[in-house]
């Protein structure tokens, strides 16, 4: 069994709660299509398991085949600076096909970010070392490719359907229980 | 199938082509750690497959100036097309001629015709210092890589 090296910690993105008795922590990559398929079943799980179920997202962009995924996180990042992660999260996962400047631009506008200061951040490359530190941290705990999900530090190597994910989820919550 | 070379005994020394016109054979790299990943085929249909994850971490296994050589059955001109399509920024071997000779001689070629997914990580002696076979299927990562240059640079 794979095991996370890093667990998520405070300084992770996470929906729900610190107690909550699961989280699912994702790699991914923002031009992955495998990841843009993962994204509606994430947001399923979270309403199905409510208060029960806490969701991380690190980044693990394929910058080599995907040339949109490390500027696409580091978008995501900028928006972190001013607490619009999720927001800007939703937004590249709903537009995966127009990833791009002028896409990240309308989102950066929609949410009231400054545009300058975001052209400043790519262009500087201000969050390219917390992007990376993502990318290293899944590379020393197994990530092999996008997405990758861990349900509470142990890598699920079995699909990543909703039904799969709610009956792996499920069973790791009637462990905690027992 | 012979059994997979372990961890202690000598790399066998190969020549093989690296481009059309090119070989690099492992003596070559002596003096350095080197990463041998036998893979079955290119054109893997699936994101983030093995050498794609490879390339990225390509930064990392150079802070150990280790050496990474793919490996596979694959002609040089297929090898050629592929890393061109993934930007691979590492060596791509044929183990063309006699097919899958290379893999044999470690242990690693499969009756269907292609080699396993087998990973070495020799010294810079050229003695094997871990191997892994992975599940056909499964991408085995690097996790296990990192671990054996780590403890060669220990």
């Amino acid at each position: 069994m794979t095991i996370l090296k890093v667990p998520v910690n405070p300084s992770d993105h996470a929906q729900g709660s610190e107690d909550a008795p699961l989280t699912l922590l994702e790699y991914g990559d923002y031009e992955c299509p495998y990841c843009g398929l993962a994204y509606p079943i994430v947001k399923a799980l979270q309403s199905h398991f409510g208060e029960r179920l806490r969701f991380a997202f690190r980044n693990f962009p394929l910058t080599q085949i995907h040339p949109h995924a490390e500027s696409a996180a580091e978008t995501a990042e900028f928006a972190i600076a001013h607490e619009r992660f999720w927001e800007m999260h939703d937004g590249l996962y709903e537009n995966q096909q127009y990833l791009g400047e002028p896409l990240y631009e309308r989102l950066a506008v929609q949410l009231r970010l400054s545009v300058r200061d975001l052209r400043a951040a790519l262009t500087a490359g201000t969050f390219a070392p917390r992007v990376r530190a993502d990318f290293l941290s899944g590379v020393r705990s197994g990530v092999n490719g996008t997405p990758t999900f861990f349900i509470n530090n142990k890598r699920h190597d079995a699909r990543f359907d909703y039904d799969d994910l709610v009956a792996a989820l499920e069973a790791e919550y009637l462990r905690q229980a027992a | 199938m012979s059994k997979m070379l372990q961890a202690g005994a000598p790399a066998p020394e190969f020549t093989l082509n690296v481009t059309p016109d090119q070989t690099l054979s492992l003596r070559e790299l002596r003096g350095r750690s080197v990463i041998l990943a036998f893979y079955p085929a290119d054109w893997s249909p699936v994101c983030g497959d093995q050498m794609s994850l490879y390339n990225e971490i390509l930064p990392e296994f150079r802070k150990y100036h280790a050496e990474l050589l793919g490996i596979s059955v694959d002609g040089v001109w297929c090898h050629a097309a592929f890393a061109k399509d993934r930007k691979l920024h590492f060596p791509l071997l044929s183990d063309f001629e006699p097919k899958g000779d290379v893999a044999r001689q470690y242990g690693v070629y499969r009756k269907e015709g292609f080699c396993e997914r087998a990973l070495f990580v020799l010294d810079k002696n050229g003695v094997i210092e871990w191997s892994y076979c992975s599940p056909i299927a499964v991408n085995p990562g690097a996790e296990g890589i990192l671990d054996a240059l780590e403890r060669l640079a220990a």
